[in-house]
Parts: structure tokens; C-alpha cells; sequence
């Protein structure tokens, strides 16, 4: 095998250099490499459309054993720029699957790296921070891999939501079989009447869109330029600022229109990087982690009740609590580091948090802040 | 919330002797328990039966009592010690049923003592089926059919309804005693009628089959908070069918999607809440169709468990401080997590590679039994390995078992492939069905048979296949393959986990005419040229997120090294490796004080050892572990990497013994002892010449290379004689053989027993007291540690004797010959540590049977008892000090009398013959104390699950020679107002000796025969001495009949005159407790 594979080069902006295994895509590939924690789920992490610009490196040595289902889609496509893993499966073990993550990833042009010391480049980019990185798996040297790297600009201040919302509105969903039926058990309540949400699609996952449908929400997705006046035109009962790609700082329309939401009073949910936009309409300041949180397994306490919720988290930037306004009262805490994990606004039914409830992949323990954004819009 | 600080005293039942089902893993969840209590400022009670233990050691808890595990026995220490509270959490099923009887009794409330860690509503709802069953439905979750009977017609009735094959499994019994798959209508009578006898409530509950499915736990963890983590998922590669104890298991699940994966969480956490378990770890199980999704919850234990000491060696996670600590009220985001520092304990861990673990079994020492697995647990012990994927994980934990093998076709270095399997074969679950699936993809079926044969998910399979794959192209490698192409292949199969020692069979053009292990040399040589070390990764439950501060390390061969190996003086000590008969938990013992005393001495203590429940493999224990296989790879290979000053290898049993010859050849420092003095103790020629030197008598005896020879020299020695190989442990393959007609065949299985290695032949002492010494030595001076008489007669291994200390039968005059000679021996044999010496008194005259300059199985009884931590100051004479430096310089007196009794594992391996001999069969130990010895061999009987009846009837059935003893304990009996029942030759013969007696039909002679009274439950106690080593079928039968029944059983005529007295004292007046602390105060 290690005569015939065909052979991938990974290197990063300090000179790293890397060699191992391809698969996916014969390409070149140049991103921010993070790494993700979580220890099931590539299928969500791939296509989870805040992974635009980004490598993603699993720790989890085994990738691949399950397959690519129909249904545990977060968007239609492969969004990450690489994937950098241990052990690619020789074979697809799951009663849902449909094909291979190789065949899959091949499919949609994406290349990818096996045969790696992935803890060797997590605990790399603990210690450095993350880093940028360029992947060849069609024989690019080594050297000119470096140099796209070093000379890429990198995602701060870029807006990377252009490339990932959608262009035009449409109503969740638009075809059923999009809607995954392992994550919804039975038993759900039911918001009655059917209160219209809007989302904002900097990035959506889908299962956010499937938590709302689920509660009995009519879901309209919008583009993430919507101005807020054209948002509040369609009269919605409650607005999700979604997830997303990138800097919050590269996107001033986005702040923009939450600002407009923001005095328009109407409820509100921030998710991610929705949160990170509230933050800044609300004057906060958002700052880079040094490497991230991408997993599914960080504890969140909630500050209201002391309560832990292991939540799936991924973000790369965080809203400095220092910088937020009075009226802005912080609900949640991590207790890893400490950062900002959560907010809410004491004079609006306005909250947010950094984690995503939605889960997909990760733990259910947030899904209760579903219930209480559709407690709010009623 | 803050701890509770309305409780002082808290009480810790353990969990008894080792037994299979419940074993080592409890004196690790007992021991993190009490160190987590007593650090947050908690008085600590401990009461366990089991001397062997790390947490009976008296410097652990406050009071330590070392007494049988009976609610009766509790109350009474409870009225002594007045606890505020019990936590019955880490002390396996044995501290749940207790806490459930002292509840019951009322005994908890009158003397106020609360219950944490786990509510009597919980514990009765996860323990009978019945109950859990219903409680999951009426929170709407998904269980199999199913149902509780009290009768074969009930049984029958609710098995019309779920269909067959089913499961009968019998309520309230430890590690599936008594369950059974049931295929036809027609064995289900038996199989319920077999469960209702083994259910201590006396209910079977019947279950739908979910034979084949995918089976899962999840180790969870809770807090009084309703804070909730998931340490770890398990997959079994094994599918559902057999015991989880017995199954192969993987770390984390490796075929579930996650919805999938979510969808077993939150169902674990409905079934906590269900439950009523409010604080602390717990496991919950689920099997998972394959074919569609659909997952249902097996059960669930409200309690630390095996699996939860295997958790908490595979991720970090120490599940037993921290139930501990919610127990008390702590909650998990106050507590932090030891290995990162500074995140908390409220996390799930994140695994960056793959964990197997495999059990070990010893079908090899129960002749007769089935090595069929099924859902009642039939291993002893369990290996853990950790590699970077499952390959590398699977291949290293088949190399830590010990069993010979090295590689996944069953092969090692003096031992062939097994069979190529049938079909029918692969379907069978077996010890060796991993081998036999290798096998199959090795000759080429193709992995989808295999996976449907053996029911193992592809994806297992599949790595397996790739395995097989990668050795074919090994196996095409020769002295022409171009050097840059051997080095990939090379690193790869590393990668892999490929053992130098398969390479080295794999690649005989490396070395033609060398033997095997020499050709594993030069495998390592070429690796060393070529750069292809290991590297060694930190365990970290955070998957590098964090950096780890806690040195827990494995091996891999990957691109970067975490070891840091600090430039402190340091030791490294070789742990035991999987417990086994012969070789458990003591040793564990003995390696975890060795750490404790060189912490002290200022030294970095290092373990090194692969087994996931025990104390030693605690990150904490000694300042680094290594948790890999006792093979001398992966042993010299950290010697490589942390250049210790020395290596211990004497406490470890025969584990690192094994090793130390090549350790030495590689230059490598042994500590204590030299390993030259253990080899010539074990090489009976040269040892019988040293005794012969020294003036120390020893029975005849003779060497034999081949059957013939043995014929010869045990036509010279005359019969009995006993039979053994060299160089085993717990003697495997000893026998003692009283004719010429039944030599044969022993000898040929002694001669297989260790390969290469010769048979001895001794004569046998006939009736001979057995003495055993334990003694420590610098050198310059011997210390005797104690001196313990064992109960049983000469001929009956000592691990399965009982033993008393100090001795009850020996005058002083033969005391002092025994301390002369162990004296001569110690400085004879130039000890630097432990000494054990087995004597045998016969006609005056002392022998020495066999000497062992290594820790023995008794260290820790004799610690115990007597207060002198033996492993403690052997660890200090090894690091260079004095018995005169330390002020050991006299042999400790002892108040009372400690007896040690074994426990044996007849009930679970049915069809084994149930007798002791020469080799050893039991799986653990008890000790009882008191004044008098009646009395402590009585609380010995109790602690060991036998206790003595003080009334009813006996049934006696003697061989020939025994009937003239056998009188006078029956007189002795029946004056104690015992019923005598007795075979009609015994029955005869006591009949003669004036005595009334009830004859009763041997089975041959047809019902109502004594296997027909012993089920009806007429007869209290059987007294059966088995003729020689022939099985005798009808004292089979009796014997049998009454390890299933629970009848307490005796086989040999001195343990009949022991139990004698320990009834009459029974009678006279009532037991004493005392801890630890008071005895040696």
C-alpha cells in the first residue's frame, strides 16, 4: 500500500512538512487548519458550512467507518477545504450508509490527507495557534505547498458567508427527505399556532432549521444581505441569526441588519456566529481563540442555575464579555476557559450563545434553548 | 454545592474475595474512593474480607477490617465504629446487596447511618429485572420482551409469548451465575429450574433474544446537580450472546453514526433518571440491531463496575474518586480534572486512539469445563492495550495476555497457528475465535463471511482483513528486498502492531539457523539501524485539547514523542499483567508498595503493566506509567527511553521472572535479588545440590527429560509421586500420581506445559504438615515475616490450602528448625528482598519442599496480620538499605489466629471436577481473625461464602483411608448433635465405630441417592475425601452437587477436624472484630 497509494503532501505556514496518504480529490488545497475533538460525526463536521476556509484535522484516529448516509447532511455538500485524519476505513460498516467518505469527498473535489501524527499536529496547534497550511495530494512540491501558506491571507476580516448562504429565500423544507429522522424522537412540543420563524443564513445547519420545524415553526431561510427591513417585511414571530464561516469582523451588513432587527424588537436567537454578530450590533468586540473550539464535548455552565450542558461547539472567535453594554446579562460561561458562551438581554427577548444547540454532531443537553426561543415568540 | 459536612465517618463495604465476575476492578474503585474521601477530610471504615487487597493496606483507610462481608458481621462493626453514613457504590454487587440487607433489617436507621452515593429505590430498581424492566416502559423506553417467573410453569407460559431462542437468566446473581440461552422448547425446564437454584430470591427472569446484535455500554457519570457526562462508550467485538466480561471490547464505539451514538447518551440518561440514580458512575447497555438501527437497553449497574475500572484506564477519567466525591455532594464542575489540571471534571473525554481489551480465561486448570462463552462470565482477568488504531491496539493486547501468542492467527514464538476454522466454528463463541476468524481471512474467506460467521461488524473485519493483508506481504520479504522498501514495510507492520518476535518468524532469511528469539534480537537490531522506535504518547481525556500533566504513556510509531523523561533517580517496576489463577491480585499488591516506597526514598517510581483493574495501572500510583505489555519489546524499549537506575522484577510473580534473563543480556540493572539466585532456586538440580551443601533435607526426587526417564525415576522413588514442570506458576500441570498405570499420561502434559523445559518428579510426602515461611533478607541478615501452617495436608497446592498464622499444630522445636534453615537459605541464596520458603514436616523430620526469593501470594495476608509491610521494606533492602537501618531485625508476634482461606471457582465453570490437588484453582482469599482459632477458621469459612452450619445433618463419604479419621470427627459431630448421613461403605464403617448413621444410595445405586438429599436440601455440610487423582464419578457428583447447591463442602479430613472446631466455638460464644489500626497498634 505505501508503494502504491498515491501519496498527499501537507505543509504548514512554520515549515512543517508532512507527507502521507491521499484520498478524496486529486488537488491543491489552501486553508486555516483546526482540529475537532469530537469522536463521532465526520458527516455533520464536513458539511457544516462554518468550516469554509478551514482544514479540518480529526483526532479521532479512525474516519470513515460509517459511511456518508442520506441524512445526516448539515448542508448538501462537503464545505471544509481538506480533511487531515489517522486511518481511513477500507470499508463502509452501517446499516445507513450509502458510499464511501473517499468516494464522497473524491466526488466533490475535496483532497485529503491519511496516515498522519494527527496528535502531533493538534498539539501543534494548541501551542501555536492555528495555523495556515496548503495541502497537495497531485504532487505539488513541497516547497511551493510552503509558500502558498505563508502567502495566503488568511479568514480575519474576510467574509466568507458570501460563499456559503443561499442566494435566494426559500421555505424549510424544501424536500422532506432532507429531514433527518434519527435526531427527532417522537414527542417534540409543538408550538401552536404555527409561529413564522426567519432565519438568517450566514451558514445555517440544517438541523437548526430541523429543531425549529420540529417545534411546529413555518421556517423561511434568507440570504445573509437581507437587510433587516426586507427580514422584518416577511413579518416573522422570531428571527435566527445562524452559524457561520469566519471573522464577524468581515461582515458590517450583517451587523447591520441584526442592529435593525435589534430595534425592531423583534425575538431573537443568535447561534455562533449569529452570536457574534449580536455582540457586535450591541458595540461589543469579538477577538480571536488561540486555536479554536471544535468539538463535541465542551462544558457550559449555565450561570442562572449552575447547571453543566456538554455542548458541540466550533468557533475560532469569541465576544470579549468586557466589551458588552449593561443590558447585555451573561447566561453562560465555559468552564474550560472561561469565555463568553452565552448572553441575553434583559430589556428585549434577545439571547445567544456561542455553543450550537442544534448539536449535529454533539450532545442533546442544549436542545431546551429551542423551547425557550418559541416560548418567547408566542 | 460543597461537600457535605454533616457527615464524619463513612462506611466502604469492598467487594470480598476474588471471584469470577467480581475482581480486582473493586479494589481499585475501593481504594480511589477512600484516598478522594479521606483527602477531602472524611473518617474512612473500611470492611473487605479480602487480604490481598491495596485497600485493606492499614495506611489507607482509618479503620480497617478485614472481615466477612455479611450483613450480620456489619452491623456488629457498625455499632462499634458508628458511621454517619455507607457508600455501597465501589464495592461491586457485593456492597449493593449489603447495603440492601441492612436496610432491610433496619439496621441503617436504628443506627442512623445515611446512604450515599446511591438510594435503596434505585438500587432495587437497576437489580431486579423485573422492576428495571418496568420502570423503563413506563418512561416510554425501549426494552426487549420479557419477563420474571418464580416457576417452570410460569416459565413456560411467558416463553409462548416471546418466542425462542431465549435467555434465562436467574435474579440477584453475581456475573451470570446460572444463565443460559435456551434454543427449543423442550431445554427450557432445565435451564429455569437451573436459574431458579442460583437465584439467591429464587426468580428467573426470560428474556426475547437479541442474539447477534451489536452490543454497547456507556460508562456515565451524575451529580446531585443533575450534571451529567458520558466517560466513555464501548463497543464489544463480541456480539450480543456473550458476557461482556468475557467479550472482546473496543474503546470508543467504532460503527455508530451520531445521531446513533447521541441516541444511546440520552437514553443512558433516562435511564439514570428512570432509575432514581441521583449521584454517581454508573454503566448502562444496549444492543443495536445491525440491520436496522433499532436499540434497545439491556441493563443497567447504579454502581462503579468492571467496565467502569476499564474506563477509567482508557480515557483518564478516575470514575471511582469522582462517584466518590458526588457522592459527598461535591458537584462535577467543582471538582478538577487531575490529568489536564486546570479544566474540570464536568467534560466528556475525547479519545485520540483506540483501546482493546480481552479477557483471560483458564480452561486450561478446569478440565471438563466448557469453553463455550455465553452470558455467564467464565474469564479471570483481563488485559487492556492502547494503540493509535485498532490494529496496533488488538495486536498489543494479544501480546499482553501472556497466553504464548503474539499474533492475531494464534501463533507465538513456540506455538503454531491455531486450526483453520469451519464455519460452524467461527459461529461458536471461544477464547480463541479471534484467532480462528484471523485464521479464516489468512487462507482466504473473505471477509464478509467471516463477519457473518462470527457475527463481528465488518468494519472489525475489515481491520482484521488489512492486518492479514500487510503479513502476506511481510511474509514475501527476503534478504534481496531493497532497503528503502524493508524500512516502509517495516515501520508500517510497527505501525500495525506487529511483535519483533512474529517478525522474527515471519523473516527467517534475517537470521537462518538462529532460534526464534534470537532472530527477534536481531528484528530489534535492524529496527534500531533503521530508526523505527516508538514513540510514546500521553493519555490526556482530552485528545491533546489540553496539555496533559499526568505521565500516563503508551507506545506507538508515530512522528512525535511525549515521554519526557526527567533526568530524576528512578525505578521501574514490572507489573503482574493479567490476573490469572496463581497469579493475582497480590502481586498487584506487592508492585503498587513497591511504588509507595520508593516515592518515599525520593526515587521516580515507574510502573509498567497492562492490566486495567488493578491499583498499579492507577495514574497516581507510582509518578509514571506505562500501560503496555509485559513482553520484553515493549519492556526494554522503556528501559531505552527512561534509563532507570534498576528494574524491579521480583514482585510481580512470574510475569517479569519470565523477563529478567533477557534484561540482564540486554545490560539492564535488576534491582534486589539477582535474578541468578531465582533461576538457581528454580532449577531443581542445582537446588537440590545447594540444600544437600547446606545440610537441608529434601524429598527424593529426580529430573526427567522424557517419559521414559520418568518412568525410571518414579519406579526409584516409589509411588505417590508428584509430578510438575519447571518454571510455572500456581502449579499448572503438577499432579500427584499414585500408580504406574496413571504416570503417562501427566508427565506427557507436565512435558507440554512448559516445552523445552524438564519434569520433576518428587516423592510425596503422605500426610505431611505443609509449612510456608515468608522472610525478607539484605544480605547480611534474615527476618522471618511470618510462619503459616496450612490446614490442608502436604499434596494440596498452597494457594488453594487454607493457612493459618501462626501455626496451631507445630511444636516449637520444628519451628526452630524452620527458622534455621530459611536463615541458611536467605543468605545462601544472597536475597535481597522477599523470600518464600514451603516446608513439610513428616516423622520429625523438616523438608524443604521448594524456596521462592520473590514476593509470594502470601505477602500481603502476612502484612496484613502482622503489621509488617513486607513489600514495603523488601522495596527499601532492594534500593540498598539495611534490615538493621530499617529496625527490622524480629520476627513480628501476632495476637489471635488469622486464617486464610481460598475461594474457588467451581459453581461458574460447571463440568470441572471439584477437588483441590496440586494445582492451584482457586481465584482469591479471605481472612478471618480471632482469639481462638475455632473461631477464626470459622469467620474464614463465612468471609470465603461457606459458612458453617451450627446444626442439621452431614454427609460423609470417605475413601478407605480416611475412614478411621473420619470416625472421630463423625463422633465429634454427632456429639455436637449433628444428624450423620453417610455412603453405604462409610456408613458401615461408622456404624462399626458405634455411631448413628443414615446410609444413602450412591448415584450409581439409584434414587433416592445423595445427590437427591443434598438438592433437597436434608444435608448441612458433606465431608467428601476423593480417592488419589482418579476421578472418582460418584464423589464427583456429590461434590458437584454441592457447589451447586451452596452446601458447604470439605474434601479433606484435616480441614474436616478445622471445621469441627470452628463449629463447636460457633456454638460456644460469639465472634470479635478488630481493625487493623487496633491490632497493630
Amino acid at each position: 500500500m505505501p508503494q502504491l497509494a498515491p501519496r498527499a503532501v501537507l505543509a504548514l505556514e512554520d515549515g512543517t512538512v508532512l507527507e502521507g496518504r491521499a484520498l478524496g480529490a486529486p488537488a491543491d488545497a489552501v486553508f486555516e487548519l483546526v482540529f475537532n475533538t469530537s469522536m463521532t460525526g465526520y458527516q455533520e463536521i464536513l458539511t457544516d458550512p462554518s468550516y469554509r476556509g478551514q482544514g479540518v484535522l480529526f483526532t479521532a484516529p479512525h474516519i470513515g467507518n460509517v459511511g456518508i448516509n442520506a441524512e445526516d447532511f448539515e448542508s448538501p455538500r462537503p464545505q471544509v477545504e481538506a480533511v487531515v485524519l489517522r486511518a481511513l476505513s477500507p470499508v463502509v460498516a452501517n446499516w445507513r450508509a450509502q458510499r464511501s467518505l473517499d468516494a464522497w469527498l473524491a466526488h466533490h473535489g475535496v483532497p485529503g490527507i491519511a496516515e498522519v501524527d494527527t496528535r502531533y499536529l493538534t498539539r501543534k496547534l494548541r501551542d501555536q495557534g492555528t495555523l495556515k497550511a496548503a495541502l497537495s495530494t497531485q504532487g505539488t512540491p513541497a516547497q511551493e505547498l510552503l509558500r502558498r501558506a505563508r502567502t495566503w491571507p488568511g479568514l480575519d476580516g474576510r467574509d466568507m458567508v458570501r460563499e456559503v448562504t443561499t442566494a435566494q429565500p426559500y421555505t424549510w423544507p424544501g424536500d422532506a427527505a432532507l429531514h433527518s429522522r434519527l435526531h427527532f424522537p417522537a414527542g417534540v412540543r409543538q408550538a401552536e399556532p404555527a409561529p413564522h420563524i426567519v432565519v438568517y443564513d450566514f451558514g445555517a445547519k440544517r438541523n437548526i432549521l430541523r429543531h425549529l420545524l420540529a417545534r411546529g415553526a413555518r421556517v423561511t431561510v434568507v440570504p445573509a444581505h437581507t437587510p433587516a427591513a426586507e427580514a422584518l417585511a416577511l413579518q416573522p414571530d422570531g428571527v435566527v441569526l445562524s452559524n457561520g464561516p469566519g471573522d464577524p469582523a468581515g461582515l458590517p451588513y450583517a451587523v447591520q441588519a441584526t442592529r435593525g432587527l435589534l430595534e425592531a424588537g423583534v425575538p431573537l436567537l443568535g447561534i455562533c456566529l449569529g452570536h457574534q454578530l449580536l455582540g457586535l450590533a450591541l458595540g461589543g468586540r469579538t477577538r480571536r481563540l488561540k486555536f479554536g473550539h471544535h468539538g463535541g464535548n465542551h462544558p457550559v455552565q449555565d450561570l442562572r442555575t449552575g447547571q453543566v450542558l456538554i455542548t458541540a461547539q466550533n468557533h475560532n472567535y469569541f465576544v470579549d464579555a468586557d466589551t458588552l453594554p449593561p443590558e447585555a446579562e451573561i447566561t453562560h460561561l465555559s468552564l474550560n476557559d472561561g469565555s463568553l458562551e452565552g448572553m441575553r438581554l434583559q430589556d428585549r427577548p434577545v439571547f445567544s450563545v456561542q455553543f450550537h444547540p442544534e448539536a449535529a454532531p454533539g450532545p442533546h443537553d442544549a436542545f431546551g434553548l429551542f423551547d425557550a426561543f418559541l416560548d418567547t415568540v408566542r | 454545592m460543597p461537600k457535605r459536612d454533616d457527615i464524619h465517618t463513612i462506611l466502604i463495604p469492598g467487594s470480598g474475595p476474588i471471584t469470577i465476575g467480581q475482581a480486582a476492578e473493586f479494589d481499585y474503585s475501593g481504594t480511589q474512593a477512600i484516598k478522594a474521601l479521606k483527602a477531602v477530610g472524611y473518617r474512612i471504615v473500611l470492611v473487605n474480607s479480602n487480604p490481598a487487597t491495596i485497600m485493606t493496606d492499614p495506611d489507607l483507610a482509618d479503620a480497617t477490617y478485614i472481615e466477612p462481608l455479611t450483613p450480620e458481621v456489619l452491623e456488629a462493626i457498625i455499632a462499634q465504629e458508628r458511621p454517619d453514613a455507607l457508600l455501597p457504590t465501589v464495592g461491586g454487587q457485593t456492597g449493593l446487596n449489603l447495603a440492601l440487607a441492612l436496610s432491610e433489617r433496619g439496621v441503617l436507621e436504628r443506627y442512623g447511618v445515611r446512604l450515599i452515593g446511591a438510594n435503596l429505590a434505585a438500587i432495587r430498581a437497576a437489580e431486579d429485572r423485573q422492576r428495571f424492566r418496568e420502570t423503563l416502559v413506563q418512561a416510554g423506553l425501549p426494552v426487549p420482551k420479557g419477563g420474571s417467573v418464580a416457576s417452570v410453569e410460569e416459565a413456560r407460559a411467558l416463553a409462548a409469548d416471546i418466542g425462542f431462542p431465549l435467555l434465562v437468566r436467574a435474579s440477584f446473581a453475581l456475573g451470570g451465575t446460572g444463565a443460559s440461552w435456551v434454543h427449543r422448547p423442550e431445554a427450557l425446564d432445565e435451564a429455569v429450574r437451573h436459574a431458579l437454584g442460583a437465584s439467591p430470591i429464587g426468580r428467573a427472569w426470560l428474556e426475547e433474544s437479541v442474539l447477534g446484535w451489536k452490543e454497547y455500554e456507556l460508562e456515565v457519570m451524575r451529580d446531585g446537580a443533575d450534571n451529567f457526562v458520558v466517560v466513555c462508550s464501548i463497543e464489544n467485538l463480541d456480539p450480543m450472546g456473550v458476557h461482556t466480561g468475557d467479550s472482546i471490547t473496543v474503546a470508543p464505539a467504532m460503527t455508530l453514526t451520531d445521531p446513533e451514538y447521541q441516541r444511546l447518551r440520552d437514553l443512558a440518561r433516562a435511564v439514570m433518571s428512570a432509575v432514581g440514580v441521583e449521584t454517581g458512575g454508573a454503566n448502562v447497555q444496549f444492543a443495536v440491531d445491525p440491520r436496522t438501527g433499532r436499540t434497545v437497553v439491556i441493563e443497567m449497574n447504579p454502581r462503579v463496575s468492571r467496565s467502569s475500572a476499564l474506563a477509567s484506564k482508557a480515557t483518564g477519567f478516575p470514575i471511582a474518586k469522582i462517584a466518590a466525591l458526588v457522592a459527598i455532594g461535591f458537584t462535577l464542575d467543582e471538582i478538577v480534572n487531575d490529568i489536564t489540571g486546570e479544566t474540570r471534571a464536568a467534560f466528556e473525554p475525547s479519545l485520540d486512539y483506540v483501546v482493546v481489551k480481552i479477557p483471560r480465561w483458564a480452561f486450561e486448570k478446569f478440565p471438563g469445563a466448557d469453553p463455550t462463552l455465553g452470558p455467564q462470565m467464565k474469564s479471570v482477568g483481563e488485559v487492556m492495550a492502547l494503540g493509535v488504531t485498532f490494529p496496533q491496539a488488538l495486536l498489543k493486547a494479544v501480546q499482553s495476555l501472556e497466553i504464548g501468542v503474539d499474533a492475531l492467527d494464534g501463533s507465538g514464538p513456540n506455538r503454531a497457528p491455531v486450526p483453520v476454522p469451519t464455519s460452524e466454528e467461527l459461529a461458536v463463541p471461544h477464547p480463541e475465535r479471534l484467532f480462528r476468524a484471523y485464521r479464516a481471512l489468512q487462507v482466504g474467506h473473505t471477509p464478509e463471511a467471516v463477519a457473518a460467521a462470527t457475527g463481528y461488524a465488518p468494519w472489525f473485519v475489515a481491520q482484521m482483513h488489512q492486518v492479514a493483508a500487510l503479513e502476506a506481504r511481510l511474509r514475501a520479504v527476503g534478504s534481496t528486498t531493497p532497503e528503502d522498501e524493508l524500512t516502509t514495510l517495516l515501520r508500517q507492520a510497527k505501525r500495525t502492531g506487529f511483535a519483533d518476535t512474529h517478525l522474527a518468524r515471519l523473516w527467517p532469511w534475517l537470521a537462518p539457523e538462529a532460534p526464534v528469539h534470537i532472530r527477534a534480537e536481531r528484528v530489534r537490531a535492524l529496527r534500531h539501524r533503521l530508526g523505527i522506535r516508538p514513540t510514546y504518547r500521553r493519555v490526556d481525556t482530552c485528545a491533546a485539547e489540553f496539555e496533559a500533566q499526568t505521565p500516563y504513556l503508551y507506545s506507538a510509531y508515530e512522528h512525535a514523542d511525549e515521554a519526557r523523561p526527567t533526568d530524576r533517580p528512578k525505578v521501574l517496576i514490572l507489573g503482574s499483567g493479567p490476573n490469572r489463577i496463581g497469579q493475582g491480585i497480590e502481586f498487584d499488591y506487592c508492585c503498587c508498595q513497591a511504588a509507595f516506597a520508593l516515592s518515599d526514598l525520593g526515587y521516580e517510581s515507574i510502573m509498567l503493566n497492562c492490566n486495567p483493574e488493578t491499583v498499579s495501572t492507577d495514574y497516581d500510583t507510582a509518578d509514571r506509567l506505562y500501560f503496555e505489555p509485559l513482553t520484553l519489546e515493549h519492556v526494554l524499549e522503556v528501559v531505552e527511553k527512561e534509563r532507570p537506575q534498576g528494574v524491579i522484577v521480583q514482585f510481580g510473580g512470574q510475569t517479569p521472572l519470565n523477563l529478567a534473563a533477557g534484561l540482564e543480556q540486554a545490560g539492564v540493572p535488576i534491582l534486589g535479588t539477582p535474578p541468578e539466585a531465582i533461576r538457581l532456586a528454580e532449577d531443581r538440580e542445582r537446588f537440590a545440590a545447594l540444600l544437600e551443601r547446606l545440610g537441608i533435607p529434601q524429598p527424593e526426587h529426580g529430573i526427567a527429560h522424557t517419559l521414559d526417564e520418568a518412568r525410571q525415576i518414579a519406579a526409584r522413588l516409589g509411588y505417590p509421586v508428584l509430578v510438575r514442570p519447571s518454571f510455572v506458576l500456581g502449579g499448572r500441570a503438577m499432579a500427584i500420581v499414585g500408580e504406574p498405570a496413571a504416570l503417562d499420561a501427566v508427565v506427557r502434559e507436565a512435558l507440554e506445559a512448559a516445552p523445552g523445559q524438564p519434569v520433576l518428579l518428587d516423592q510425596f510426602l503422605d500426610d505431611a504438615y505443609e509449612v510456608e515461611v515468608d522472610a525478607l533478607a539484605d544480605g547480611q541478615r534474615v527476618v522471618i515475616g511470618a510462619i503459616m501452617q496450612h490446614i490442608e495436608e502436604a499434596g494440596v497446592h498452597s494457594g488453594d490450602s487454607a493457612c493459618v498464622l501462626p501455626p496451631y499444630k507445630i511444636s516449637a522445636y520444628h519451628l526452630e528448625i524452620i527458622r534455621e534453615y530459611t536463615t541458611r537459605l536467605g543468605l545462601a541464596l544472597g536475597v535481597r528482598g522477599l523470600l518464600n520458603i514451603q516446608f513439610a514436616i513428616k516423622d520429625d523430620i523438616v523438608y524443604v519442599l521448594e524456596v521462592n526469593p520473590r514476593a509470594s501470594r502470601t505477602v500481603p495476608y502476612v502484612s496484613k496480620a502482622t503489621g509488617l509491610n513486607l513489600a514495603r521494606i523488601a522495596t527499601q533492602l532492594m534500593a540498598g538499605r539495611t534490615l538493621d537501618e530499617l529496625g527490622v531485625t524480629e520476627e513480628p508476634r501476632v495476637q489471635g489466629f488469622f486464617v486464610k482461606e481460598a475461594v474457588l471457582p467451581f459453581a461458574k465453570l460447571v463440568g470441572s471436577p471439584a477437588v483441590l490437588g496440586p494445582e492451584m484453582r482457586s481465584t482469591g482469599e479471605v481472612m478471618g481473625w480471632d482469639e481462638h482459632f475455632g473461631h477464626a477458621f470459622a469467620k474464614a469459612q463465612i468471609a470465603a461464602g461457606m459458612p458453617l452450619p451450627t446444626e442439621g445433618a452431614v454427609l460423609l463419604s470417605v475413601n478407605d483411608f480416611d475412614k478411621g479419621a473420619a470416625a472421630k470427627i463423625a463422633r465429634d459431630l454427632a456429639r455436637l448433635g449433628f444428624r450423620l448421613y453417610a455412603t453405604p461403605g462409610t456408613a458401615a464403617y461408622l456404624r462399626r465405630a458405634g455411631l448413628e448413621v443414615t446410609p444413602v444410595n450412591k448415584v450409581s445405586q439409584g434414587s433416592p441417592h445423595v445427590v437427591d438429599a443434598i438438592r433437597e436440601g436434608r444435608v448441612q455440610l458433606v465431608i467428601n475425601t476423593p480417592l488419589g487423582a482418579q476421578a472418582h464419578s460418584d464423589g464427583a457428583r456429590i461434590r458437584a452437587a454441592a457447589w451447586e447447591h451452596r452446601v458447604p463442602l470439605i474434601t479433606t479430613l484435616s480441614a474436616a477436624a478445622a471445621a469441627v472446631a470452628a463449629i463447636r466455638a460457633l456454638r460456644e460464644k460469639s465472634f470479635r472484630y478488630r481493625s487493623l489500626q487496633q491490632h497493630h497498634r
